[in-house]
């Protein structure tokens, strides 16, 4: 954890970064190359890595870190709305409403631990779901999901009803004078944010949230968050006040989330309230912890392996199975088709839930554990003395 | 006067079922430990013994029409009931009454799903981080779910309470007031049952000499397990009565809310948010606060208060469980020590 | 789906529609290719080979997987169909068609799948995979109006058509409608322009009406519906109360209604919502009862026959609209459900109706054109007349993109005589009584998005 540590980080960051960027051409042989796919990997991994800051470094489980995620896609969304379909000031603001949020939301839970805390997170983000879904339609859209629409009518007399969910305004493109033909798509100066684009202006941001992350995990303040998980009572003692920590640290994953949310309405400019329900918040808790809570590359790599089975193993059909195993004579295919049908497809959920089962019980630090146990194997065998920097870093 | 009694009723029954769900959980979470993601889907299991029963019961010969055929070209079938061509009236009768009687089937394979899951999985976990223990109950009640899914559909089963309680109860009549006060009769027989298995889990521990060990094991299971006691066995069998109170729970409210392969998951979060409120691992707490958030979910649905607080009923549970776990630290009767680490 | 009993073309049209889809994990897609694709003809995903993808986006977990299973098992059909196999089905009953049963424009028919999940994030996903990865020209499904809207909107941004499966809110084409989007299934407007007579021939003129309506945009659409007819009729409307969707027991919402003097409760809810609140509100003994003199009566303006199942004995003699029913006796219908029943042993649902019909217009649309751009889709079906659909002459209104047809309004049926037997057909609603000036709802259909992706 010095010297030697910190050389080992910058090589982490590297292969990181080189991993991410290569990754429309190696994963499209696993048939995961397109850019929605690309890009929510990306996102997810965002959303993740920040979540990982607060429970993977406190051991605070957060049951409510969905409504950061559907706050951040709300304020980007109205950004475009209002302002400007130019991609930073939307990502500046939804961090900061996020931020704002979590503060506020943190302050109040953070007064109690355990499944206490646990259960308030959760119940504040599925007040902000039902509302957001029903009452606060106004604002968000309802089911429908609020979206870019077409520039209202300029010449609104005194008495149009200008009604903000359906027409927008874009004041600041349009005191630039843009011209909207249909309803335009996000763009960073000029380069349009969806597709590949789209995807290395997520990837970019991914690799900057996971350079923070490493910062964090490496600092004081982050030895003081591993502290308060190993004996939070031993630091109160001690005459230290843990809550400022543990605030800084639910801010700094909240704006995380919202950084993540803002992404996903930059990629595709629509938010909906289903963001917020406590399924999406489950959701990132799955992946920290399939990946391997507490270890940079873990929460990444698990929320690349969810979303990959979401997107793809649903989309295996009886069509490609009987392709697939098509060589096989006519009853044993049919059984075979039968038997991995269950998996894929509309049982992708099954799949899913096996993998948890799995994970946690024969790995229970996540698939890292995993690459840690291969990688000692192979060091036992090759008998080297020194330990490698890139496995250290990834504990 | 009408209006506010017949919420009072409907907050009791609520309540008795919001407090027999989050009943089983306290038990699992109070003696052993363990956060049970997948106490929603025993809840299911138990809905859909229920549906199997009544399903078995009404398992029906088909004889295929010579004749007419259905509008796509094959044989009408002709279905008959083979119960009630063996067993006649009494036949019928067993299925007018599926529901209350599958609970004797409910009993005993819930009892050896818990102790199967206890064994073969949770044991495990007892030492493991909350954390893990949420991860894998929840792939369990995935895995369980999909299960169900496979072979009942995604569609919702309905189930018929026994004719003689399928109406409505005036209950304005016993109480002399008025005709307008009518009640479900299964909903009434369901809160009489959940009070029934609430006092019987109650008794059960507060007089057996088994509930004595356990009310033992609870405070301090080290200690037990130092008096030479098998605190082990004592735990699966805990774990075995939580996943029939579960079950039994879901197969009396089938006539309810026709069961699907989700019912579980809707009830997880409410029965967590339950359990929590009323203090992790008390009993007593889990049944004030199911019963006090079953009231104030119905105050909370009538039109007078709705038009002053638009949307109170959908966040009121989560709005009380927040305000009460800031007061109250550990939830209405929670011991200190228990879940804080 | 073990209820096929048709094994070997079953096998034959899948393995010709799995060629063209890149099986999953196979073959690599390079960045390249996806980068620049779709360019040869102009337009987004033009097909290239010798088929031409269709992208099937439909629920397969969730509340809605049943449907979703009975509209996938509609869209194979029409596949098989398309491509010459099996009895044809409605390609017999279809006119004006110039489907030929070989594909369509020359090329065989293969298509993709997704799980839209009933949300839009995860059905947005889902169809820009078909779109992206998949080269899909076309994506069709949906279960739910949020979701519906929601790729609607992403089919006019990439460039591709869009033929909306259930989708019943006006917005789909109406507030939210595009010029990339088409939809077939009737909406909340024409479910309460149908049932009004029906309820003022039933129910008399003086009732009192109670609303329960799930609290999101397809619910205060349908209210709204259903509200003003039946004020138009001379009822009065006691109360609309708002339930929170997916609340499971509405116990605490029906308890209100005993005592408000209504003598109609209308529920406007759907799936699973509408499964519990119709049969609680059974069990309350609402329909037992006696209110101004006169029977409570209760009415679901949606109904759909697989979900009905759930709700069991509660819906019968309940009154509903719905799009479409098997026991149709036109020879359009009685040829889909003759082809339907074969091969999945069980009539279809009026989501496969729908899916099925879909299809088959979004292939005609093409031969008609001459191509699969977007604009020639557009243009062969704006304004296009057909029967033999099962719903009669029906047009699709180029003001936007909605199908114009009778309307059926159904009654749970009182003695059913199999396990399909749910509904009855008790109106069928002309089509001149359930239209409406395509300007009420307000929108900018805007132009066809035809670009290159």
């Amino acid at each position: 954890m010095n010297g030697n540590s910190a050389r080992g980080d910058w090589l982490l960051l590297i292969i990181f970064a080189a991993v991410v960027l290569t990754a429309p051409f190696t994963l499209s042989y696993i048939g995961a190359g397109y850019p929605d796919l690309l890009q929510k990997f990306a996102i997810f991994g965002i959303f993740a890595i920040g979540f990982n800051i607060l429970f993977g470094l406190t051991g605070y489980l957060s049951f409510g870190h969905a409504a950061f995620l559907g706050v951040g896609s709300y304020a980007s969304v109205w950004m475009f709305k209002l302002f400007t379909m130019n991609v930073i000031p939307a990502v500046l603001f939804s961090v900061t409403i996020a931020g704002i949020f979590a503060l506020m939301i943190g302050f109040v839970s953070l007064r109690r631990s355990g499944i206490y805390f646990s259960i308030i997170t959760l119940a504040f983000a599925q007040m902000s779901y039902n509302l957001a879904y029903s009452v606060l339609s106004p604002i968000t859209n309802g089911e429908t999901g609020l979206q870019v629409r077409h520039l209202a009518p300029t010449d609104r007399g005194p008495d149009y009803v200008l009604k903000l969910v359906d027409e927008d305004l874009r004041w600041i493109d349009q005191a630039f004078g843009v011209v909207e033909d249909g309803i335009p798509i996000t763009n960073l100066f000029g380069i349009k944010m969806s597709g590949f684009e789209g995807f290395y202006f997520c990837a970019v941001l991914l690799i900057i949230g996971f350079f923070i992350s490493i910062r964090i995990s490496r600092s004081n303040f982050g030895m003081m968050l591993r502290a308060i998980k190993s004996n939070q009572n031993r630091l109160n003692y001690t005459g230290i006040n843990t809550r400022p920590y543990l605030l800084a640290a639910f801010v700094i994953s909240g704006m995380y989330a919202g950084l993540a949310g803002s992404l996903l309405a930059v990629t595709d400019p629509l938010a909906g309230a289903e963001r917020m329900q406590w399924t999406a918040s489950g959701e990132v808790v799955l992946m920290t912890i399939t990946g391997g809570a507490g270890t940079l590359i873990g929460p990444v790599l698990g929320a690349t392996i969810i979303k990959y089975f979401e997107n793809i193993f649903s989309a295996i059909n009886e069509g490609i199975l009987q392709n697939l195993f098509s060589f096989m004579p006519e009853g044993l295919m049919d059984i075979f088709v039968a038997v991995v049908g269950m998996f894929v497809g509309k049982g992708w959920h099954l799949t899913l839930g096996l993998l948890f089962m799995v994970i946690v019980i024969f790995l229970p630090g996540g698939l890292m554990e995993g690459v840690r146990r291969i990688g000692n194997l192979f060091r036992r065998s090759s008998k080297s003395a020194a330990p490698q920097p890139s496995s250290q870093a990834a504990e | 006067m009408d209006a506010i009694l017949l919420q009072i009723l409907n907050g009791l029954d609520k309540g008795g079922a919001y407090a027999l769900i989050a009943l089983g959980l306290t038990l699992a979470f109070g003696t052993l430990g363990v956060v049970n993601f997948a106490h929603g889907a025993l809840f299911m299991l138990g809905a859909f013994c229920a549906v199997t029963f009544n399903k078995l019961l009404s398992l029906e010969q088909v004889i295929l029409d010579p004749i007419k055929k259905t509008a796509w070209g094959t044989p009408l079938e002709i279905r008959s009931p083979y119960i009630e061509a063996w067993l006649g009236d009494f036949g019928a009768l067993l299925v007018d009454y599926s529901v209350p009687v599958s609970i004797l089937v409910t009993i005993p394979i819930m009892l050896l799903v818990g102790v199967i899951m206890e064994r073969g999985l949770i044991r495990h976990f007892y030492n493991r981080p909350h954390a893990d223990q949420i991860l894998v109950t929840f792939g369990l009640a995935i895995v369980l779910q999909e299960i169900i899914k496979h072979y009942f559909g995604a569609n919702p089963i309905p189930q018929t309470a026994p004719s003689i309680v399928s109406g409505s109860a005036n209950v304005g009549l016993w109480l002399g007031l008025g005709e307008n006060l009518v009640y479900p009769w299964w909903r009434l027989v369901y809160f009489a049952f959940s009070a029934v298995v609430i006092f019987g889990v109650f008794a059960f521990l507060k007089f057996t000499t088994f509930g004595m060990v356990v009310r033992a094991g609870m405070f301090d299971r080290q200690t037990v397990g130092l008096l030479g006691i098998n605190i082990q066995k004592k735990f699966t069998i805990v774990f075995g009565l939580a996943a029939v109170v579960a079950g039994v729970a879901g197969a009396m409210y089938t006539p309810i809310l026709p069961p699907d392969y989700h019912i579980g998951m809707d009830f997880l979060v409410l029965s967590f948010v339950v359990v929590v409120v009323g203090g992790m691992g008390s009993l007593g707490g889990a049944v004030t606060a199911g019963f006090l958030l079953g009231m104030l979910q119905s105050f909370s649905s009538m039109n007078e208060i709705k038009s002053i607080f638009p949307g109170i009923d959908q966040i009121i549970i989560y709005l009380v469980a927040v305000v009460i776990l800031l007061t109250m630290p550990r939830g209405l009767m929670g011991r200190k020590g228990v879940m804080e680490d | 789906m073990s209820n096929s009993k048709n094994e070997i073309s079953r096998r034959k049209v899948i393995k010709t529609s799995a060629a063209a889809m890149a099986a999953i994990g196979a073959g690599p897609v390079f960045f390249s290719r996806g980068a620049i694709a779709g360019s040869h003809g102009g337009y987004c995903n033009a097909p290239t080979g010798k088929t031409v993808t269709l992208g099937f986006n439909v629920p397969q977990t969730g509340a809605y997987a049943d449907e979703g299973a009975d509209e996938l098992r509609a869209y194979k059909l029409a596949v098989k169909h398309l491509n010459g196999e099996g009895d044809g089905g409605m390609l017999n009953t279809f006119k004006p068609s110039v489907l030929k049963g070989n594909g369509v424009l020359g090329k065989k028919v293969a298509f993709v799948t997704g799980d839209t999940q009933t949300k839009s994030d995860a059905a947005r996903a889902s169809a820009k995979r078909m779109i992206e990865k998949d080269k899909a020209v076309m994506i069709t499904g949906g279960s739910s109006s949020g979701v519906a809207i929601a790729v609607q909107s992403l089919c006019q941004e990439a460039g591709v058509i869009f033929m909306a499966g259930l989708t019943h809110s006006n917005d789909t084409t109406g507030k939210d409608k595009r010029a990339n989007g088409f939809r077939h299934f009737f909406n909340t407007y024409m479910s309460g322009a149908a049932l009004g007579p029906v309820l003022e021939k039933e129910y008399g003129k003086e009732r009192r009406a109670y609303h329960l309506t799930a609290d999101y945009t397809w619910g205060w659409s349908q209210e709204k519906s259903m509200k003003d007819f039946t004020e138009a009729l001379g009822w009065q409307t006691a109360k609309t109360v708002l339930t929170p969707v997916g609340a499971g027991d509405f116990s605490q919402y029906i308890t209100p209604v005993l005592n408000s003097g209504a003598d109609v409760l209308i529920l406007n809810h759907y799936g699973k919502d509408m499964v519990n609140s119709l049969s609680q509100a059974v069990q309350f003994g609402l329909r037992d009862k006696q209110v101004n003199g006169k029977n409570f009566e209760i009415v679901v303006p949606l109904f759909s026959r697989l979900m009905a199942q759930g709700a069991g004995e509660a819906i019968k003699g309940i009154l509903g609209s719905t799009n479409w029913n098997w026991q149709l006796k036109d020879p359009a219908s009685a040829a889909f459900v003759k082809s339907f029943g074969a091969e999945y042993g069980a009539p279809p649902s009026m989501a496969a109706h729908t899916c099925y019909v879909q299809t088959l217009l979004y292939a005609n649309a093409a031969e008609m054109a001459g191509t699969f751009s977007p604009e020639g889709i557009a243009k062969s079906l704006e304004g296009f007349k057909f029967d033999g659909m099962g719903n009669g002459p029906t047009e699709y209104r180029a003001e936007d993109h909605q199908c114009f047809k009778d309307v059926l309004v159904v009654r749970g049926n009182q003695n059913p005589t199999s396990q399909f037997d749910l509904l009855e057909v008790v109106e069928v609603t002309p089509r001149a009584q359930v239209e409406y000036d395509a300007a009420i709802f307000g929108g900018n259909l805007g132009s066809v998005n035809a670009k290159a992706c």
